[in-house]
């Protein structure tokens, strides 16, 4: 603990002022609670129920409550609670059902005062009355709510939460008469103590059980709630129904919720799993806590303010058994750590980036976004006088870069990826596919390399040398840039303005230059200039010494999109092929229906151009001195990686997809699953979905071959009550219809259901193909003219 | 009552004559009870992975609510979104239904292995899978017969880096599974669940190695073992009790009830007293044991599918040896824990199971036998908490008094039986506890037997799962 703050404060006469400490318990804890004047707190768990005194520099145990030979169950406390007005007076929730007072101010060594006995579960809370020293209330695992006037031997009331488990009770500060009361079925209940017969309000506030529920100090009429649904939500009372105003979403299941002293917004939480952090909140800003407390090593059980006035101090008991103080100024802040700049691509090259404003807008006469998508737009976010944050100002800027959607293209892309053909034929013609394809884009270095990889593997001979130089000569030559930001469409006024906002945004400018260049510049037709590892400022003088260079460039090469390619017919069959596929156990639902034998079949099918591949280099060995093609393994591997450094992670996939074994082992997993996920993702952005899936189903790895399992649900609503239907696809919950039927054959269709986005009557695939091939109007009789394609 | 059945003991290979899903339960019972109703041939059609009513479903349906959240977490398991392939989880079940020789459940995975694609090599034992599957095989070994001895250590084993690790999700994915496929293997066995009646054997799907399984059925296991029961000794016992017993057994049942309804709050036992009730009934269900099954017989068809097919439940409680430090359920529960951890590694089963829970928990007709407006809550958590004692799993906030109160000596050695040796339970054992009873309530104890163990399995892998995050 290097950076301890040490922390006074002054409140009306009672000081504050200590560290950031700990102690350890001898046993885990569930629940701690301090004393009105901030000097001691109580800690209870299973076997443990103390009370420390908290002093300057350390915790020092005053009392253990836990005395007799035989720990009873009684000492076995799920929740305890000290009372804000009576120093001497304590109450225990014990997970045996039973509610205990204790009494500090007994003379004899065991300060237990009163056993209730009225409750037949666990009692999860217990709490006080915050004006009124005799009154009671606990909430238990049974259902039920009770209210102890501890004169009486026996409880007040009884509130009955419908055999719903009660877990958390609170007395209001503001009604005298008002408590709540959370329940597992996510329900919150308002309660007035003098009515047990019936709850004055309810509302459900989570989804699943809500743990915790605390009043605001001073805005009376808020009540925050956290739930299981790893939600912490903030309701204001004030109004006829519960309005919820804030919600905060957490990464577990929230176990407490404090409000802070002071500070109108702020909210302690701490969760129940996993998660053993203590977090501060604004809950006006709930996607990233305004502080948070790292030093439990188990999960935080109980979090309570040390005072009732002072926001700085923290105290929590964990499972770990550990005791902390936590200072505010010893507070890690999330925010000092968050990326404060965030940078995204649309699908046409588009990017936009936002930053704190200080780093952008010194150019002041930058105009604000007004509409035309063409020229760099540029949001700002006016800091509101209001609010208040005491770290960070939250004023920031985002800009939109567009590029010309032309010299943006990545069409060669696109074609590519429809083009090449990766399985289902001997590796000889595959790699003469790809080759030629690559060629036909003007990717020579592509295309080459396809011809390689076919000498190298199944040395088919007659590869004309002449092809090779032709090839790598001309893979030399200066080729055109292919993808910048064009900005000579740009008006001069607002281009060059744009310009001079990014000779000043400095580094940070370059930045995003150099990001965009190794993004989007994916293109082979470049890569002896391009890559990531160009240096920032080479691209960058390019860019703003000559734009109309580059513009010319563009010209004179003409792109390849003009040209046309017919779809090999067996590039991308409509029906799986069957590969060679031992790590990939799921592509069983296209076989579901189909016989156990095709399991057989697929077997022997896969293995065929292995087999054609040995044979044909047995046969070619007899009059060549071959190297092994193992012996090119590196290099391949090489290439690959020389490829991928690019960008270009489709030849990478590409070729390990053709090569399958022959090269897999040289490349690990890991590599091979980051390629998958980039180019799947590349080509999902193209919506080029089928050659995603043709990918995805090739794909040896096991991490992307369940990529097809996942997310394979389909949400529709009911045609009749337009509500979701929830369980079948077919028949609707609600309005028991059967919501699709065919318009054919008046059969409700369990499978492909196919529907014209017109009049919106459909029906099975089949039907409704063969009836459009003899009529025009829609099968229904609605009139619409319908189209199948 | 079928008559067929004790005819027709000696017959190994002969499928059972008594005809129905159930060897236990007459086939009007359950046919009457839901008729086939629209609501279980709706439930059946959506989530049925086979997409045949089976003798299980069949069963169940007498509790209709009970069997949608049933069948939905079961077909979300088997079938939704995952981290495991679908033949996995197949495999699993096996594995799973094997360690209790449950031949119904592995005939139906079999199948369902094969129909998803799975590799028909698999099926011929361990040595044919996968490393990585192979690894499951302790956990699997314990969480069966005794969970409370799963450790971090063994999580961690699991999920160390290496070739052949499980990520976390998929690990709990499967630990699902197996606890899903132990439980429901002792409703099978406690149910007398009967084997399909193979309407498609026909069509060619069936590959040598499943006509292998339908030779071993469960009414023939359970007719070796009557046999080997009427000499034991306390089969004897149950002989001789007369009906007119058990009538006065349900009203003293009902009395018990009563009585400790309103005793409550009169007669408070002391808190020690609380603690050693809890020890005394962990003790107590150690004698609550059948005669000595030591030499069972496994057959290979199902010993292929495990691994140390001698390891078996061992009383919690056991004399003289190491004290096991009893599970304290307020410590880690299911709502607040286990839930959180499961649905966190493997998104909504907590959800289906959390609703599965509570449904089987508060699942009520108000009706005792004969009796009707009875508040049957005492006597469903008696049972619920009798089996999480049995696997060491205490509620500070019961008195286990009650359950020596409310569970007769024959329906203890029935819930031992189904829960931790559910490959013996025998058709006498089942009707020799709460003779008064509708099969319908049977069915119903039997589903609260089968989620309680499920829970208590859970607890203890996400317990150990936890402390291997922490």
């Amino acid at each position: 603990m290097e950076k301890m703050a040490r922390v006074t404060t002054a409140l009306g006469g009672n000081t504050l002022s200590g560290r950031t400490m700990f102690c350890h318990l001898d046993a885990p804890a569930n629940a701690i609670s301090v004393c009105r004047d901030a000097a001691q707190v109580v800690v209870a768990g299973r076997n443990i129920f103390k009370i420390y005194s908290i002093e300057e520099e350390q915790f020092v145990e005053k009392l253990n409550l836990r005395v007799g030979r035989k720990p009873s169950l009684n000492f076995s406390c799920a929740d305890v609670v000290w009372h804000q007005m009576d120093e001497n007076l304590l109450a225990t929730a014990a997970t045996n059902g039973v509610v205990v007072t204790w009494n500090l101010g007994k003379p004899s060594r065991n300060k237990q005062d009163q056993l209730f006995t009225e409750h037949k579960r666990t009692v999860n809370k217990v709490c006080f009355h915050p004006t009124e020293v005799y009154m009671l209330l606990s909430g238990s695992q049974d259902g039920y709510m009770k209210c102890f006037d501890l004169r009486k031997k026996d409880s007040v009331s009884t509130f009955s939460g419908q055999s719903e488990s009660v877990r958390d009770v609170q007395f209001s500060i503001r009604d005298y008469f008002t408590f709540a009361a959370t329940f597992e079925n996510g329900n919150v209940q308002l309660w007035d103590i003098r009515r047990p017969d019936r709850y004055e309000r309810m509302f459900t506030a989570h989804n699943g059980p809500v743990f915790c529920c605390d009043w605001h100090l001073e805005d009376r009429g808020w009540l925050a709630t956290g739930g299981r649904d790893k939600m912490v939500k903030v309701w204001d009372m004030n109004t006829t129904r519960a309005k919820e105003i804030y919600c905060v979403q957490t990464i577990a299941s929230v176990a407490r919720v404090k409000w802070r002293p002071e500070c109108k917004h702020h909210i302690a939480t701490c969760s129940m799993m996993v998660d053993h952090n203590i977090y501060v909140w604004d809950v006006r800003r709930p996607f990233i806590p305004s502080a948070m407390f790292e030093e439990h090593k188990d999960v935080t059980t109980g979090i309570v303010w040390r005072h009732l006035h002072d926001p700085y101090f923290l105290l929590s008991g964990s499972k770990d058994s550990t005791l902390y103080q936590h200072i505010f100024k010893d507070a890690s802040q999330p925010i000092d750590r968050a990326n404060p700049e965030g940078l995204c691509y649309s699908l046409y090259g588009d990017l936009a980036f936002a930053a704190k404003e200080s780093l952008i807008s010194s150019d002041s006469n930058r105009k604000p976004y007004i509409g035309d998508r063409r020229h760099p737009i540029f949001f700002k976010r006016k800091l509101d006088p209001t609010e208040q944050f005491e770290y960070i100002s939250s004023s920031s800027a985002l800009s939109v870069f567009e590029t010309d959607v032309e010299s943006g293209s990545m069409d060669w892309f696109v074609h590519t990826a429809k083009q090449y053909a990766l399985a289902g034929r001997p590796l000889a013609e595959l790699c003469d596919h790809n080759a030629k394809v690559a060629k036909g884009l003007d990717r020579n270095q592509v295309a080459q390399t396809w011809t390689m990889l076919r000498i190298i593997y199944s040395s088919l001979g007659n590869v004309s040398s002449a092809n090779l130089n032709h090839s790598m000569g001309k893979g030399s030559a200066a080729l055109p840039l292919m993808n910048s930001f064009n900005l000579k469409d740009i008006p001069s006024g607002l281009g060059s303005e744009s310009r001079l906002d990014r000779s000043k945004g400095e580094s940070r400018t370059e930045n995003i230059l150099m990001d965009s260049s190794s993004t989007l510049i994916n293109n082979e037709d470049n890569e002896e200039t391009e890559g990531s590892d160009v240096p920032a400022d080479y691209l960058l003088g390019d860019v703003e010494a000559d734009e109309d260079d580059l513009y010319m460039m563009d010209h004179e090469n003409p792109h390849a999109e003009e040209q046309e390619y017919s779809l090999p017919q067996e590039a991308f069959p409509l029906r799986h092929e069957i590969v060679d596929n031992p790590s990939a156990l799921d592509h069983l639902q296209d076989k579901a229906d189909s016989p156990h034998v095709s399991g057989n079949e697929a077997e022997t099918v896969s293995l065929t151009p292995v087999e054609s591949f040995s044979l044909i280099s047995i046969s070619h060995s007899l009059y060549e001195n071959r190297l092994p093609s193992d012996f090119f393994s590196p290099i391949v591997r090489d290439t690959l990686l020389f490829y991928a450094e690019q960008g270009d992670v489709q030849t990478a996939v590409s070729v390990l997809i053709v090569l399958g074994e022959r090269i897999r082992k040289e490349i690990d997993e890991q590599t091979q699953e980051h390629w998958y996920t980039s180019y799947i993702d590349l080509l999902q952005r193209f919506q080029l979905w089928n050659i995603s899936n043709e990918v995805i189903k090739l794909s040896t790895c096991r991490a992307i071959n369940c990529l097809n399992q996942a997310s394979t649900t389909l949400h529709v609503n009911c045609s009749n009550c337009k509500r979701p239907m929830s369980n079948r696809g077919w028949i609707c919950d609600r309005c028991r219809q059967c919501a699709s039927m065919c318009a054919v054959c008046h059969h409700v269709v369990k499978g492909l259901f196919v529907w014209c986005q017109g009049c919106s009557h459909g029906g099975h695939l089949q039907h409704i193909m063969k009836w459009l091939e003899t009529s025009s109007h829609c099968p229904a009789g609605c009139g619409h003219l319908c189209e199948y394609t | 009552m079928k008559c067929h059945y004790r005819e027709e003991k000696r017959v190994q290979v002969s499928p059972p004559l008594t005809r129905g899903p159930s060897a236990f339960i007459p086939e009007n019972e359950v046919m009457q009870a839901n008729g086939l109703d629209e609501r279980t041939n709706l439930l059946v059609e959506e989530y049925s992975t086979s997409g045949r009513l089976d003798n299980i479903t069949q069963v169940m349906s007498i509790h209709t609510q009970y069997l949608e959240s049933f069948l939905r977490s079961q077909f979300y398991m088997l079938r939704m979104d995952g981290p495991l392939p679908l033949p996995y989880r197949h495999y699993i079940a096996i594995m799973a239904a094997a360690r209790h020789q449950c031949s119904y459940l592995i005939n139906m995975h079999v199948d369902e292995f094969l129909k998803t694609g799975g590799i028909a090599e698999w099926l011929n034992g361990l040595e044919y899978i996968p490393q990585r599957l192979k690894n499951l095989n302790e956990i699997n070994k314990l969480l069966a017969h005794r969970p409370w001895l799963i450790t971090k250590e063994h999580i961690q084993k699991l999920v160390k880096t290496g070739e052949n690790n499980w990520s976390l999700p998929e690990l709990v994915h499967a630990v699902v599974l197996l606890a899903h496929y132990h439980a429901l293997a002792s409703f099978v066995f406690g149910s007398g669940i009967n084997p399909e009646r193979d309407p498609d054997t026909s069509n060619g799907v069936r590959l040598i190695a499943v006509n292998n399984f339908c030779v071993c059925d469960l009414a023939n296991d359970n007719n070796i073992e009557n046999a080997s029961l009427t000499s034991s000794n306390f089969g004897n016992v149950m002989v001789f009790l007369q009906i007119a017993d058990s009538l006065s057994e349900l009203e003293a049942l009902m009395e018990r009830m009563k009585r400790l309804q309103e005793d409550k709050e009169d007669e408070e036992a002391s808190q020690e007293e609380m603690a050693t009730r809890f020890e005394k009934e962990k003790k107590e269900s150690l004698l609550v044991i059948s005669g000595a099954f030591d030499d069972e017989i496994v057959s290979t068809d199902v010993s292929r599918y495990i691994e140390d097919p001698g390891f078996g439940y061992k009383d919690f409680a056991r004399r003289g040896e190491d004290h096991l430090p009893t599970f304290r359920a307020q410590d880690y529960t299911w709502e607040n824990h286990g839930f959180s951890l499961v649905n966190r590694l493997y998104s909504d089963i907590g959800h289906l199971l959390d609703e599965k829970f509570r449904m089987v928990y508060n699942l009520t007709y108000n009706t005792m036998a004969t009796h009707e407006d009875v508040d049957t809550t005492m006597l469903r958590r008696a049972l619920f908490n009798y089996v999480h004692c049995m696997y060491g799993i205490r509620y500070d906030d019961y008195d286990y008094g009650e359950v020596n109160q409310l569970l007769e000596r024959s329906l203890k050695v029935y819930i031992k039986t189904v829960t931790c040796y559910p490959e013996r339970t025998t058709k006498r054992m089942y009707d020799s506890y709460w003779r008064q009873f509708k099969h319908s309530e049977k069915v119903h104890v039997n589903l609260l037997l089968m989620e309680a163990r499920m829970q208590a399995e859970l607890l203890y892998a996400l317990r150990a799962i936890t402390r291997h995050l922490t």
